[in-house]
């Protein structure tokens, strides 16, 4: 599986949450590749796993978190058993993350200038006075106006979107070969959303870095991502190549992400179409089809024990035979 | 722009303690004029002649009727005059400014060793939470805040003086006679007086860190690639002294409190034992002032302490969004 | 029918809460021992607190029958603490009754009247305040004369800001709910409401605050004791004990440690438990 143009290479990663006495499994058995200068996105509802398994991979699990098995390799070293000090080195140098809340992702005591500085410079050793000017181009970069003037002020003096910019040109300080993006749109505006999309993009294209885009909105990755992986339950439901998913989706679920693509300006952040919710991970039942509960309708007789992934044409890859089954809810009724 | 703003929002809060200062001097009018008891007789005792008390009120201005008397105690305030000691035969401010600096010299060594070890321990607590250390010093800091000041000082002298012989138990030190013996006078009193607000620094800091660092910043600090001590140091802690803050105010004037009663125990010459002496000799005009002193001393200490509030946390009133 | 359903699981959600909470029964534990102590002393008591004996002055303890040995005076150390438990108990409910029916009148006076009332009151509130506690009761003692009812009222107003201000806020959030809802009920009707809605409102915050001041006037009582403004000897009272012990200390140290001792066990009781007690009742951790 591991051939030189992967930058990043996660295999059977299980991770366990420690629950009083109890163990639950948020991420199961997951594996992918990130190739250099692809762009990956990974969809699914918040419960899915998607944000256990990108935060794993800087090693920043709360501290009741537990990798039960598998690896996590990056350009073909062992992060699994690296030291801190070893991980220290790459987080933020070669790994960069982005988060999910602009709001509350910024330390608010802090200037711009000084929380950006303090990246530059830890990772380049560069002067004060050099890593200001850099942290100003920066700026520049991500697109925000007078970044002279507005680089001493602090960040709840920014909006939303300001403060995301800010966050990616933290982000791409050092120039990483992986970025890392947590839902980083998910709480913004629609149009804003737009422009961070764009600015990754735009960026993405200028330094060559490969990116990992997290959403539970398929269409916001739908013209940035090159592959897409859909999780559901901690587990991959499907993944392939964003065109072939977009264009031939097949496990329920990923249709259902589709369907709840608004058409038109109409914007809902939640899934309208899917009923139910994503089961809490202790409540998932472990050896069936874990989308079952979700799609009553189809008997069940269509899922199998033990779903496995299954390549159903190149490099198109999907969980449980219930995809099969002929999957709208409304055709069943009319039957 | 800032500065000026800050500038201004003090103004303000001086204006707004006028009122406040007034009623602290009302209360002090109050607790001495209105209160049934002779101020007279009880300065003289109980042996006193009638014709002694007599004296002494119409001297004190006792005679007088009651309003007369408060427009002439504020007259006396205004002209920072908290009246005259007849014990001392000197007036009060005198000796209030004679006493001042070493009670401050005390209160600051203590509040200084109140603060470092009690947020250290606080942090350590908190980063090391559910460990031995933190069970350690959660335990020490509950029996810190329970922990009676003149009983843990005369512990202090017990153990470090008269069985260690370590440190004197009673004076000030003589700064002439070279630092050692300025700094080991000052280090019992300093650590008795320190006790409860170190212990209560070292909760705050402990419940406050907890909950910063659960804060999606310290994800981004550690995203970052900073080292944890340095992510604690100053990420996490700059945003955990806002609750310290608040309890810094309360501390400063149990503080000043202690001191009373630290300063008795170890014989230091500040206003507290300037107090307790005016109490044995029955000067209640001394105690009087002082204590009007110390509660404008405390009022100020305040308003210095939420004015920090807003330079540590930029959120609070200092700022406009930019769209 | 909901209200039936609900108290009892309520109830019993916050003793298992506070049986859960180790130092919350130890803290019940030494108020429980100190409020037998007092109660019991002269069953307690091995002498009486006040008997000299000028042939067994600062005996060590163990010494001669005296469980905590004797002061200057040959009188039973044992026998003292124990009685003077009984002090700190009164001093310590008596002030925090004082300062609560004060504090709790005058908060919600200028709660419900507001106005210039309001700010009348509450910046006098703010003026005591202003006193450290400690310096405000050495005042009005020096002032009052000795004496436990003295102590009480001297320590109690000093009491009474806190509960003052934490009642106040109380009824203006409950005036402004209640303002939304019945806006043109009678003054009558509303104070009668308010009053209703207020009490069990703030019974929480208040028990809590009341256990907490509770130790702190006995620490108050002890300091006052000490400096010699307090409770005037014979009368056994933990502060006294305390300062005669303080000149015995290189011959006799054992008054002086367990006389304090005591003050610190019963202070530690009472805040372990005021901790405890807090936690079980907040409703963010109820969950």
């Amino acid at each position: 599986m591991s051939d030189d143009s992967n930058l990043l290479s996660v295999k059977d990663l299980s991770i366990d949450f420690l629950q009083e006495k109890t163990a639950v499994r948020a991420v199961d058995q997951v594996s992918f590749d990130v190739k250099k200068g692809e762009v990956l996105g990974i969809v699914g509802e918040s419960g899915s796993g998607k944000s256990v398994t990108v935060t794993s991979i800087l090693k920043l699990l709360p501290e009741n978190a537990r990798y039960t098995e598998g690896s996590i390799s990056f350009k073909s070293e062992e992060l699994l058993s690296m030291k801190e000090k070893q991980l220290r080195k790459l987080r933020g140098n070669e790994i960069s993350m982005i988060f999910q809340d602009p709001m509350t992702s910024l330390n608010p005591v802090f200037t711009v200038e000084n929380q950006l500085v303090e990246a530059i410079r830890l990772h380049a050793k560069l002067s004060r006075k050099k890593a200001r000017q850099e942290a100003i181009r920066l700026l520049q970069i991500v697109g925000i106006q007078e970044p002279e003037k507005r680089i001493k002020l602090y960040p709840h003096e920014f909006s939303g979107g300001m403060r995301q910019r800010v966050m990616i040109a933290m982000a791409i300080s050092s120039s990483p070969s992986l970025l890392i993006a947590d839902e980083p749109t998910t709480a913004l505006d629609v149009t804003v959303q737009k422009q961070i999309i764009d600015l990754l993009k735009e960026l993405q294209q200028k330094i060559n870095t490969s990116i990992i885009f997290i959403t539970h909105d398929l269409e916001v990755v739908a013209d940035l991502a090159d592959r897409l992986l859909i999780m559901y339950g901690g587990q991959i439901v499907e993944s392939g190549p964003a065109k072939t998913i977009f264009a031939n989706p097949l496990h329920p679920y990923t249709r259902l992400l589709i369907e709840a693509i608004p058409h038109g300006n109409k914007k809902s952040g939640r899934l309208p179409t899917i009923e139910g919710n994503v089961p809490s991970l202790s409540e998932i039942p472990q050896d069936v089809c874990r989308f079952k509960e979700r799609i009553p309708w189809i008997p069940d007789q269509a899922h199998e024990i033990n779903p496995k992934l299954r390549e159903v044409e190149p490099e198109h890859f999907v969980r449980c035979t219930c995809y099969k089954h002929f999957w709208m809810k409304e055709a069943h009724e009319k039957k | 722009m800032k500065v000026n703003r800050l500038l201004k929002y003090t103004a303000k809060r001086i204006v707004d303690l006028i009122p406040t200062l007034f009623l602290v001097a009302v209360i002090i009018f109050m607790i001495t004029r209105m209160i049934p008891g002779d101020p007279a007789s009880t300065m003289l005792g109980p042996q006193a002649s009638v014709k002694e008390i007599n004296n002494l009120r119409e001297q004190m201005g006792l005679n007088e009727p009651k309003l007369h008397q408060f427009i002439e105690y504020l007259k006396d305030l205004v002209h920072l005059n908290v009246g005259y000691s007849y014990v001392y035969k000197r007036p009060v401010v005198d000796l209030i400014m004679e006493r001042f600096p070493n009670t401050i010299i005390l209160t600051l060594f203590a509040l200084v060793i109140s603060l470092v070890v009690g947020v250290t321990a606080g942090i350590i607590s908190a980063v090391k939470k559910g460990t031995w250390w933190d069970y350690v010093f959660t335990i020490l800091s509950l029996v810190g805040v329970s922990v009676p000041v003149f009983w843990l000082g005369i512990m202090l002298v017990l153990f470090f003086s008269v069985e260690l012989g370590w440190f004197p138990s009673t004076g000030m030190g003589d700064i002439s006679l070279g630092f050692s013996d300025y700094f080991s006078h000052l280090i019992l009193p300093g650590v008795t007086l320190a006790t409860i607000p170190m212990a209560t620094f070292s909760r705050i800091t402990r419940s406050s860190m907890l909950e910063v660092l659960e804060q999606n910043y310290i994800k981004t600090a550690k995203a970052k690639g900073l080292q944890a001590r340095w992510i604690i140091c100053k990420h996490a802690l700059k945003n955990a002294m806002t609750p310290i803050l608040t309890v810094l105010g309360m501390q400063v004037s149990s503080m000043l409190g202690g001191a009373v009663l630290t300063e008795t125990i170890y014989s230091w010459p500040g206003m507290g034992r300037l107090i307790v002496d005016a109490i044995n000799k029955r000067d209640f005009v001394v105690v009087q002032g002082t204590v009007l002193f110390l509660a404008l001393l405390f009022v100020l200490v305040n308003l210095a302490i939420d004015l920090l509030y807003k330079v540590v946390n930029p959120k609070i009133s200092l700022g406009k969004v930019a769209k | 029918m909901e209200t039936t359903e609900k108290t009892p699981s309520l109830v019993k959600m916050f003793l298992k809460k506070m049986l859960q909470n180790k130092l919350a029964c130890f803290g019940l534990l030494m108020i429980f021992l100190i409020v037998v102590l007092a109660i019991f002393a002269p069953l307690i008591a091995t002498h009486q607190p006040n008997v000299m004996d000028t042939g067994a002055t600062l005996l060590g303890p163990g010494q001669d029958g005296h469980l905590l040995g004797t002061d200057n005076y040959g009188r039973d150390l044992f026998s003292r603490i124990v009685y003077g438990s009984r002090i700190s108990l009164i001093v310590g409910l008596g002030a925090v009754a004082v300062g609560s029916v004060i504090g709790i009148l005058l908060g919600l006076v200028a709660g419900y009247f507001g106005g210039w009332l309001d700010s009348i009151i509450m910046r006098f509130m703010d003026a005591l305040a202003a006193f450290p506690f400690i310096l405000l009761a050495i005042t009005l003692m020096t002032v009052l004369g000795t004496g436990l009812i003295n102590v009480i009222i001297a320590v109690g107003i000093g009491n009474v800001p806190g509960f003052a201000r934490m009642i106040r806020g109380q009824v203006l959030s409950v005036k402004e709910e209640l303002f939304i809802e019945v806006t043109n009920s009678l003054g009558a009707k509303q104070a009668r409401i308010i009053f209703i809605h207020i009490l069990p409102n703030c019974l929480t915050p208040i028990i809590v605050y009341a256990t907490m001041n509770v130790a702190g006037a006995i620490i108050s009582e002890a300091a006052l004791s000490f400096l010699g403004l307090g409770i005037q000897a014979p009368t056994a009272s933990w502060g006294n004990i305390l300062k005669e012990g303080k000149d015995y200390l290189i011959v006799a140290p054992h008054i002086a440690i367990f006389s304090g001792m005591f003050i610190l066990l019963s202070v530690l009781g009472l805040n372990l438990f005021g901790d405890g007690l807090r936690d079980a009742l907040d409703p963010k951790t109820r969950a």
